[in-house]
């Protein structure tokens, strides 16, 4: 298998992961990532969806065939058809032009969410992995009062609290996976500050900030790296299902949850299209995003495959 | 038998400082309004004078430390404010409709765990086969299912197309009366009540709801068993008991199943926190009049008291929930024990 392959590093290894001093590191691990897709077909496929996802972020707007806001009262509630590929809405709008352009929307409020988690968690993480004491008690006391809430719970009272903003979904989805990042750097961190290459950087004179940042830190990072993948799906649903009860985003703005709630009202008359392609489009990303995950997980930790 | 009862007594008191970082938080934010609560509590008619004087009927000009005890005073009285959009007291709105939500959530539960169990059982005994890949395949598209979503796909399929369901309008159909209250548990009213036919009418409006929350939280308990199985099965117990000549089945359930239902319990608290929040969404699909429903109606209306009463009631629930799942593991696991070693 590995000998079919012009970019395996070494055709006559016994196995991909083979020890290899002499190879780069870099070497090993393209070799190891390419073995893994190799395995594993299904995490390709999770890359390949995930790049559709990302173009159509990128350009759904510009590839929209019909303006997602633009209303038709003649055309109301068409079913799929060559020219509106997923129907049209109550008010005529064209349902395809609506979910690809939600596409932005839904991924920039979930990774600006985790974006903030995983800022603020690895900081607060790092901190109380590293100096222990009384920070790491606050934090933790801290974390398990959060956790102490059904999440999504928690999340309603905060938007209600903030007030009922986009920006605030972001915060209060950011808050509810604030602990799964902070628990695990804090982990990571603590296993390692008295190990022996952190000693070494410590005593070549770097200060305790440096070691912790550039030497400590960057272990943590390829966990981090899947949580970031599994917590994206999360909080894909959690931001679609805070707006499918009315919080953050305000009709007609085009958004996956607001769609499905909308197109709920039309479901027990038997206009399935409003409903169903929004909530495919939001099944597709989490899907993708909870594959991605499982396959990071297999390139960065193959102990822990399941 | 001492060292059960301390262990027991130590994990109540650990919740002690979780139920107060709990109230601190819903304290938080219940002060952390938009604007200012003292105009929004005295209504749109207010005028400067008046708002003064809800200011200091309400205690908001206090110290924020004394506010908190005020707060406390009135919880401990169960005293969580007023509803202005029922004009009830949010405690009373609460246990009204909690037993909606309890009947819910329970059934689900209990439907989710008699199928996710003896699957996860099964793809643990039979790694490789379909029922292991029809295991994976659950689990996946468990977890990617948006409930809201999971829920008109079902109405969509058992009500509009197949026209097995009743319509997706709460509790009972209108053609059946409310059974007499006794615990608020439909089914176990209608029970009581021998009124069988009203208690079909009530299990025929709860099994899509059920189902819909069943499949959400079928993927993790099913994935946690059967990795917990897997490692049970492979463990040197199982080798001896097998070498021992002990039949197939006292080997699976009485050694294996028995050792594997420790992780499966913990993850059952997790699937809590998970169940509590879907239900918020299931129950607006479904009309269910429970608080899940009622805190939503209450969102879209402003009605701060409610929403915050609602998070502090699941919280307290939740936290409830998880000290009663620690208490099962002692019987389900004796070595256990909370203390520090």
């Amino acid at each position: 298998m590995t000998a079919t392959d012009p970019s395996a590093p070494d055709p006559s290894a016994p196995g991909p992961r083979a020890p290899d001093p002499s190879a780069p590191s870099g070497q090993s691990t393209a070799a190891h990532i390419a073995h893994v897709l190799r395995e594993n077909p299904v995490t390709l496929i999770a890359f390949a969806m995930f790049a559709l996802l990302v173009l159509a972020a990128l350009f759904g707007p510009a590839l929209a065939p019909h303006d997602p806001l633009a209303s038709d009262a003649a055309r109301a509630l068409q079913p799929p058809s060559w020219q509106n590929w997923f129907g049209t809405d109550n008010l005529g709008r064209d349902v395809f032009s609506r979910v690809l352009v939600a596409t932005r929307l839904d991924l920039a409020i979930s990774v600006a969410a985790v974006a903030l988690s995983f800022a603020v968690g690895s900081v607060l993480g790092a901190a109380a992995g590293y100096w222990g004491g009384w920070l790491d008690a606050v934090l933790s006391r801290f974390l398990d009062t959060i956790m102490a809430f059904p999440l999504f719970v928690l999340a309603m009272g905060i938007v209600a609290a903030l007030g009922n903003t986009i920006e605030n979904i972001v915060y209060a989805t950011a808050i509810i996976n604030l602990p799964f990042y902070a628990r695990l750097v804090r982990a990571e961190v603590n296993i390692r500050r008295d190990a022996g290459f952190a000693q070494a950087a410590k005593l070549a004179g770097n200060s305790d900030l440096r070691v912790l940042a550039f030497h400590i830190f960057p272990n943590a990072l390829p966990p981090m790296m899947v949580q970031v993948s599994l917590n994206l799906g999360w909080a894909i649903l959690n931001a679609a299902g805070l707006s499918f009860i009315g919080l953050g985003v305000r009709p007609p703005t085009a958004e996956w949850g607001i769609m499905v709630a909308e197109g709920a009202n039309f479901i027990v008359s038997g206009e399935w299209w409003l409903a169903v392609f929004p909530g495919a489009a939001l099944m597709l990303a989490v899907f993708t995003f909870n594959l991605l995950g499982d396959g990071l997980r297999d390139i960065v930790d193959p102990r822990k495959r399941t | 038998m001492a060292g059960r009862v301390r262990a027991v007594l130590g994990r109540l008191l650990q919740a002690v400082p979780v139920v107060i970082g709990v109230v601190v938080v819903s304290f938080l934010l219940t002060r952390a309004l938009p604007g200012d609560p003292a105009v929004y509590f005295a209504g749109p008619a207010a005028d400067a004078a008046s708002i003064e004087e809800v200011r200091v009927a309400l205690g908001l000009d206090r110290p924020l430390v004394v506010q908190f005890f005020l707060y406390v005073g009135d919880l401990v009285q169960g005293d969580l404010g007023r509803s202005i959009s029922t004009g009830q007291p949010v405690a009373y709105d609460l246990a009204n409709r909690l037993p909606a939500s309890l009947e819910l959530t329970l059934a689900a539960l209990a439907l989710s765990c008699s199928v996710a169990i003896p699957l996860g059982v099964l793809a643990a005994t039979r790694p490789g086969s379909w029922i292991d890949h029809l295991c994976r395949v659950l689990v996946t598209a468990g977890v990617s299912m948006p409930t809201f979503f999971t829920g008109i796909v079902l109405i969509y399929v058992f009500y509009y197309l197949a026209g097995i369901a009743p319509a997706p309008l709460g509790r009972l159909d209108f053609l059946y009366l409310e059974p007499p209250h006794v615990t608020g548990f439909y089914l176990i009213d209608a029970a009581l009540a021998g009124d069988w036919e009203t208690w079909r009418g009530a299990l025929a409006q709860l099994v899509l709801p059920a189902t819909t929350l069943a499949l959400f939280t079928m993927a993790p308990i099913a994935r946690m068993t059967r990795a917990a199985m897997l490692s049970a099965l492979s463990a040197d117990f199982v080798r001896t008991a097998r070498a021992a000549g002990l039949g197939p089945r006292k080997v699976l359930y009485g050694y294996a199943l028995r050792n594997a239902l420790l992780p499966v319990v913990t993850t059952l608290g997790m699937v809590f926190s998970f169940t509590l929040g879907a239900n918020v969404l299931v129950e607006k699909v479904f009309a269910w009049p429970g608080i899940g429903s009622y805190a939503v109606e209450a969102l879209i209306v402003s009605d701060y008291a409610a929403v915050q009463g609602f998070v502090l009631a699941m919280a307290l629930l939740f936290v409830a929930l998880n000290l009663a799942i620690d208490l099962a593991y002692t019987a389900i696991d004796p070595r256990i024990g909370f203390g520090a070693r």
